[in-house]
């Protein structure tokens, strides 16, 4: 079954955020030279005095979105997340991180979904680089309520927050009335015989992952992770207590990614058989996402296939 | 800008540079000589330039002091205490455990350092962030870099000094302490950056070269860089690293070493 497609979690950004600015004034956008494709371009429509493109000069944007938090601005600061975790990763950690400054990076085209721009322009490694940063909080929304959702969230929590956003349109998940909090996870399909656990893109994925394996009589259930950092120790505990087998789907680098982040938790509490979806160590190419993510191992098939090894099938 | 009295401020200059020997010699470790270089630019800003209240060190109207080079953290200290953030014993606990008086400076430990700095090149960055919310919020403040030359190795300066002119900040005014020596050796072995005011003027700054440690040039300085709208100011400041100690100076040994006792003993005679 084809999920209904929503608005990509971009759009869903560059939306809320018009709305989130109209209502605080101090919320101010800032970005490098790419407000088009991560779509605070809205923003500067709207708010043209609030909104600064930087130029290209990702260390920049992040040293003064820390000087704009340091007198009490919410600053929003985008770029492509490769980019700008890979350029300004030391201001990040010296500008942002250690002074616990509220800034908000919200990096788009995270992941190998960006497509036909290829390698250089995929985002593998963001969550591994923001997860390391002390202090911050790791996000990835799965559609565009999510999205929605978790940046108005996170204009109210006064801290540096990291979120990955991405190029492709994303499957709803979810709609206008479901709630959601930072760092708690959301059980959206429950399950009998394996957790998948899934962030961002894959959540829909495992959900598809979910239905084949119903054919073959398995009960899959499917966790969203949106929150990797600080993650929600106590869902998955319990769900895994349910079930004992879990999966970890995740479009990033399997080395420091969610799935990481799941088995650190789960070792320490409910032991259990784990596999893996991931990009295996690699970094990908062009391509359409539906033909990368099968290439790369990340689509539902995949997912599926995972669950059923761990079950030992 | 208050009237200032020049007898007094050599006085507080041989103060801080008294602590800054001090503190580094106690600590054992430290960067003295960026430091000494300094001491006339940042006495300057705190006793006569700069609006602040120690007792309120967040007042949204205050001045704001960054230290992009944030090794010199014992200038820093030794000028917070004599402003009276905190009692001048306590720059004894420099780089001791607990401390907020960290190797570098940590703006959560400690009121009135405005920026946690010791990455080179972030400071200008952060200084332009301070200003462009004086401008969002109507507000008459200054907000006062101090740069390392060996700093404007980095790429994130230069970054800084394009936008900050192309989005015509003012109300930023940078100081170069341009002592001439960075870790490893003199600014023009490692990296030679000249013509240095004229690679700022090129970026669009109101730019002016003075005598670091001359009081009546830094205040004229700071007058004019004041004056100026719609752009960014710098103000390239000639300096001797370790100003002040004969033995000192110049010395690029005490970039990163502490005096030992005897020449810490030996450094305060000269400033008694």
């Amino acid at each position: 079954m084809e999920r209904k497609l929503g608005k990509a979690t971009r759009d869903a950004y560059g939306q809320v955020l018009i709305e989130l600015g109209r209502k605080n004034p101090n919320i101010v956008v800032l970005d490098a030279d790419l407000s088009k494709s991560t779509k605070t371009a809205d923003f500067a429509k709207a708010f043209p005095e609030r909104f600064i493109n930087v130029g290209i000069m990702e260390a920049n944007m992040v040293g003064v979105a820390s000087g704009l938090a340091a007198c009490g601005k919410i600053p929003f600061i985008s770029s492509f997340a490769c980019f700008l975790m890979c350029k300004g990763f030391d201001q990040l950690r010296m500008s942002v991180a250690f002074p616990e400054l509220n800034v908000k990076v919200v990096a788009s085209h995270g992941g190998i979904s960006v497509g036909e721009d290829g390698a250089s322009q995929m985002s593998i490694e963001d969550i591994a680089l923001a997860a390391a940063l002390p202090h911050f909080v790791v996000m990835i929304p799965a559609d565009e309520f999510a999205t929605r959702a978790l940046v108005t969230r996170a204009v109210d929590y006064p801290k540096p927050v990291f979120m990955r956003t991405c190029r492709p349109k994303a499957p709803l998940i979810y709609n206008e009335q479901t709630h959601f909090e930072i760092g708690k996870g959301m059980v959206v399909r429950e399950g009998r015989d394996v957790s998948i656990v899934a962030t961002g893109l894959l959540v829909a994925e495992a959900l598809e992952a979910s239905q084949i394996l119903e054919k073959k009589g398995i009960q899959a259930g499917v966790m969203d992770i949106h929150t990797i950092k600080p993650i929600d120790e106590d869902l998955l505990i319990r769900e895994a207590q349910k079930t004992k087998h879990v999966v970890v789907a995740e479009e990033h680098q399997i080395w420091g990614g969610l799935g990481s982040a799941v088995a650190r938790v789960l070792s320490r509490n409910v032991p259990c058989k784990m596999e893996f979806v991931a990009i295996q160590d690699t970094y990908a190419e062009s391509g359409l996402p539906a033909e990368l993510f099968d290439k790369y191992k990340l689509s539902a098939p995949h997912i599926a296939a995972a669950a059923e090894r761990v079950l030992g099938k | 800008m208050i009237k200032p009295n020049l007898d007094q401020l050599k006085a507080r200059a041989k103060q801080i540079r008294r602590d800054i020997i001090e503190m580094t010699c106690q600590a054992g470790s430290g960067h003295p000589g960026g430091s000494l270089s300094a001491v006339e630019i940042a006495a300057a800003l705190y006793f006569s330039v700069m609006n602040y209240d120690p007792k309120n060190p967040n007042s949204p109207d205050r001045d704001r002091f960054i230290l992009s080079k944030g090794h010199a953290a014992p200038l820093l200290y030794s000028v917070l205490a004599e402003a009276g953030y905190f009692n001048r014993d306590f720059l004894l606990t420099f780089r001791r455990l607990g401390s907020p008086l960290q190797g570098h400076p940590d703006r959560r430990r400690l009121a009135g350092v405005e920026a946690s700095t010791g990455s080179l090149g972030q400071g200008l960055s952060i200084g332009i962030g301070h200003a462009l919310a004086r401008r969002l919020d109507k507000k008459s403040y200054f907000t006062y870099v101090l740069l390392s030359d060996g700093e404007t190795n980095e790429g994130q300066t230069w970054e800084a000094a394009a936008m900050a002119a192309h989005h015509n900040v003012d109300h930023l005014i940078a100081f170069l302490d341009y002592n001439k020596f960075q870790l490893d050796d003199a600014t023009h072995v490692i990296c030679d950056m000249e013509p240095m005011a004229a690679k700022w003027e090129s970026f669009g700054w109101h730019v002016q070269e003075i005598d670091g440690h001359d009081f009546d040039q830094i205040f004229k300085a700071v007058e004019a860089a004041q004056q100026v709208k719609g752009q960014p100011a710098m103000i390239v400041s000639h300096t001797l690293k370790g100003k002040g100690i004969s033995f000192m100076e110049n010395n690029n040994h005490f970039h990163g070493v502490a005096p030992t006792r005897e020449e810490a003993d030996r450094a305060l005679k000269e400033l008694a």
